[in-house]
Parts: structure tokens; sequence; C-alpha cells
């Protein structure tokens, strides 16, 4: 995947400007900075979340796979990479079977058999599947924070996505909860592009394979991990990973 | 020790006053409320027999000229009221709740915001006022030769009339529970790749449903209970369902019509009328209370 000079909008307010990075396959990227500094807005634009905001406009380019998804439709763009948020947001009225199945079911897949399997793998590789199989058909709200998150990796998972954006996906977590997460991640990037966003830098130190710095809006500094945290570039690196900003 | 300031006591003592005054208001606003199920228990169970829920209107009878009255029921009007509120319902629930959609779903621009605007001044029309209003529309539209006459005074101009009434407020309360459902749940369903228009009726209409169906039946009490609007369209009908074109009874209709009359069987029917409604009304609440909770249950929800 690769971003062109993008810059974004909420009406007249300028959220990113002129972004340009390539993220690697099969890998983590973890994108780093302070609040406000336009990191939730960069993936949001990368599977065109941030146009659903009323006023809100993207301008530059993302590639996926040679194309330009601002040339996409963006339905489509979205089954591609998926996304998980901040706060886990089941669907409320929906079993933990039906959440995971969704994806499938609202896109017309009627298939009982397929469903049953799709449900199962992404479970498993959502490493909830122990936790849950013998109550698949109660409310995914009654789950546990943590588990909530995984049931929503899950869903994402089960679309079958090249990409996996997450955003702050830990934030509202114990760190128990946050480790299950973390371990993963560190296994879905086997078969998964997944782009992380994290106010946590140890968080992205211990999962990313690559880290890139936002500040204001800019992209400062994207490098391997290790290199961007034992020798930033930047001073403004620099002065963030030690803690002296932000 | 204790240590005891006046203050202390002062806000005790404001404390309990203001609980009390609370705890009085709470009576006072109970009393009309209390009143009107013993009154209607009363003096409408001497009306409550077989017969009164399978016969309909008897003859005026005065007592002191008669020696036997003929005691009669109010078949006609449950029958209208069931078909009234019905038909009613089946226009009203579909267009009200799309309204509702569309203004929360879709509305935030200015046709949606003056959508809303006008149902919100619609609410507040004097019922009356709507069954003027259908009763010269569909009199113009019979007079210009492009509907019969007798539609005027109709089960269908009725069921219109009450249709006008409850659209409005479906709309409203279809309204504010989508609005309920927060934003995160459409971003999570838009990011699977679910078209906007499948996410809004599969999943935000689903999770709202619990105020869809608390708006609706609202609304359908609404209406069971209009008299007004029925006055110059419904019409009446003493000997129950004719057709849709005919003229048709409602129950609040007969509690106005015999209420008033000089004729005590006419008015016990009345008082019988005005239980029946009564009991209509919290049979609603307790089916949508029911429903609602079943609902959840089935799911089992721990938390």
């Amino acid at each position: 995947m690769r971003l062109e000079n993008l810059s974004a909008w909420y009406g007249s307010k300028r959220a990113l400007q002129d972004v340009t990075l390539d993220v690697e396959e099969h890998a983590v990227t973890a994108i780093i900075g302070p609040s406000g500094c336009g990191k939730s807005t960069l993936i949001r634009c990368m599977n065109r979340m941030h146009e659903t905001v009323p006023k809100a406009r993207v301008e530059g380019k993302v590639h996926l796979d040679g194309e330009d998804i601002y040339a996409l439709d963006p339905v489509s763009v979205r089954r591609r990479v998926g996304m998980v948020f901040q706060r886990a947001n089941p669907f409320p009225t929906m079993s933990i079977y039906d959440n995971v199945a969704a994806g499938l079911r609202l896109n017309g897949m009627r298939d009982r058999r397929r469903l049953d399997e799709t449900v199962l793998r992404s479970l498993k590789q959502a490493a909830l599947w122990d936790e849950v199989k013998d109550s698949m058909d109660v409310s995914g709200v009654g789950l546990s924070g943590g588990q909530q998150q995984r049931l929503c990796i899950a869903r994402a998972l089960a679309v079958e996505p090249e990409v996996l954006l997450m955003d702050e996906p830990c934030s509202a977590l114990d760190p128990i909860a946050t480790a299950k997460i973390e371990d993963l991640i560190f296994d879905l990037k086997k078969q998964y592009t997944v782009v992380i966003v994290t106010h946590n830098m140890q968080q992205a130190a211990r999962v990313a394979d690559y880290t890139a710095f936002m500040y204001l809006g800019r992209l400062i500094e994207f490098n391997r991990t290790r290199d961007l945290f034992e020798k930033p570039r930047e001073e403004l690196t620099e002065n963030y990973i030690t803690g002296r900003f932000g | 020790m204790k240590v005891r300031f006046d203050r202390d006591v002062r806000r005790r003592w404001k404390s309990h006053a203001i609980s009390v005054a609370a705890l009085a208001c709470v009576i006072l606003a109970l009393i009309p409320l209390a009143s009107i199920l013993v009154e209607a228990m009363i003096r409408g169970l001497g009306a409550v027999s077989p017969s009164f829920f399978v016969e309909t209107q008897p003859a005026p009878c005065n007592p002191q000229v008669s020696a036997v009255c003929e005691q009669g029921g109010i078949a006609n009007a449950i029958q209208g009221t069931l078909i009234l509120v019905g038909i009613a319902a089946g226009i009203s629930l579909p267009a009200g709740i799309l309204t509702g959609i569309y203004v929360s779903e879709y509305g935030n621009n200015r046709i949606g915001r003056s959508v809303r605007f006008f149902t919100d001044i619609m609410t507040e029309i004097p019922s009356i006022v709507v069954g003027i209003f259908v009763y010269a529309l569909l009199l113009e539209l019979a007079s210009l030769g492009w509907l019969d006459r007798r539609l005027v005074f109709s089960a269908l101009s009725g069921s219109l009339a009450l249709a006008t009434i409850m659209v409005p407020i479906v709309a409203r309360t279809s309204e504010e529970a989508l609005k309920l459902v927060p934003t995160s749940t459409r971003e999570a369903a838009l990011a699977l790749g679910i078209p906007k228009y499948r996410v809004t009726l599969r999943v935000v209409l689903s999770s709202a449903r619990s105020g869809l169906i608390t708006g609706g039946l609202l609304a359908v009490a609404r209406a069971s209970g209009e008299t007004a609007p029925l006055i110059m369209t419904a019409f009446g009908n003493p000997f129950g369902f004719q057709g849709l074109t005919q003229p048709a009874e409602a129950l609040p209709r007969i509690i106005f019509y015999y209420g008033i009359s000089p004729f005590p069987n006419w008015q016990q029917l009345a008082w019988g009328a005005a239980l029946v409604l009564v009991f209509i009304m919290l049979a609603i609440s307790v089916v949508a209370r029911l429903a609602l909770r079943s609902r959840v249950a089935r799911r089992g929800v721990v938390a």
C-alpha cells in the first residue's frame, strides 16, 4: 500500500498535509504521535472512512495493489481494507456468531456451511474461539472489553481483507487484554498487512516492524521501528520518543 | 464526638421538605389517574356482559315510558376501532419510519431540516383540524369527480385522518430512536464494506428496534383514543362494519355520542366503552413491554 501526497480536511481545518508513505506488505506498521496529530485521520483515509464524516475531504492518492482506491467504489475498498476501532463496537443486537458473520451475510452470503467455516476460522484467528465456542448465540455486548475487541477483529477478518487497520485498538483495555491483542497482531502479519495507530510508544516498539512518527498533520519520520527508536534522524522524533513533549 | 453545624441542620431540614413536596406532587398527579381507573371500573363493569361485546347499538330507551330497555353492545365500535387503527397503522408506520430514516440518516441538509421542522409542527396541529382537513380534501376531490362522494364518510377517510395524526408522531419518535444508535455502530458496519442503505436497513434499524416499537405503539395508542378527527370522516355506524367505503364506528366516538345522550341504556354503554378503551391502552403497553423483554431474553444478554 502506498500513500502519495495525501491531504485531508474536516471542513476548512486541515488535518493531514502531503503525507507520502509506503506500507510494507505482511508487516506491521505503527503510526505514533501526540493527540490530534492526524494518526487516526491518516488510517481513516486508507479505507475511505474519512469521507463518511460530514464536510470531510481528501486529496492525493492511496494505492492498493497498484490501483488508486480513490478511483474505486468505497464499498469495495472497505471489503479489502478492514478496520478495528478504538472502542470495541460489536453490533448490539447481534449474537457473537451473527457479529462475525455480519460482513458476509449483509453482503448477501446465504450458504450456511461457508458461514460456519468463516466464523470458526475468524474466531480462531482472533484467538477468541476457545473462550466463546459454547456461547455463540449470546449477545456480543455481554463479553468483556478485551473479548469484545477481539470479536471486532474477528468480524473484520471474516471478510478476508488484504489490509487490517487498527485505530488505537488497546487504548480502552487493561494490560492483560492488551498483551493478548499484541500477540494476535504478531500472528496476523503472516497473512495480512497491518497498520496500527497507537499513542503508546512501547506498544509500537513491541509489535511494529515499521514506525511512522506524525506531528501536526505531517509525517515527520518513517523507518524500521528499531532504527526510528534507536537513532531517530529528526530532532522532533527524538524529543517525542524521549518524552520531552507529547 | 459528633460535630453538628447549623448549616447541616438547615440542609437536612430542606432535604426533608423537598422530599415531602415531591411525594405530595406524585400523589397529586396520581389522583386523576386512579380516579379515572376506579370510576371507569365501577361504572363500566355494570355494562359488561356477553351481549356487550357482540351486539350493536340498541334502540334509545326512556325507562319512564318503556318497561323493558334493550341493553345492546358496542361490537360495532370495537370492530370499527380495530379496522380504522389497523389501516391507519398500515399507512403511517411505513411512511413515518421511512421519514424518520431519511431525516436521521440522510437528512443532514436543507430538505432534511425542513422535513423535521414540518413534522414538529404537524404533531402540534389540533386533531379536529386534521379531521376537517381530510373531510375538505376528500369533498373537494369528490366534487372534481375523482372519487366517489360516499368515500367522504367512510372507514377509509377515517383511517386517513388517523394516519395523518400518526405519521408525524412515528416520524419524530423513529428519528429520535435512530439517532440514539451510536455512530460507532454505523462505522463498524460501513468499514466491513456494507453499502450504506444496507447498513441503515439491517444494522441501524435493528439496533433502534425497541425505540421504533415504542414509538409505533405510542402512535397507535394516540390514534385509538382520538374522537375529533373521526366526527367528520368515519362518521359513525350503528350497525357494524359494512365495507371500507361505508361509514365506520369507533370507541371514543360512541363514548362521546352515547355519553351526551339522554338515554340511560346508551349512557351505560358509554361507560362500558370507556372501560374497554382503557383496557386496550393497557394491553398495548403491556404487549410492548413483553415483546421487548422476550427479544432481549432470546438473545441471552448477560450484562
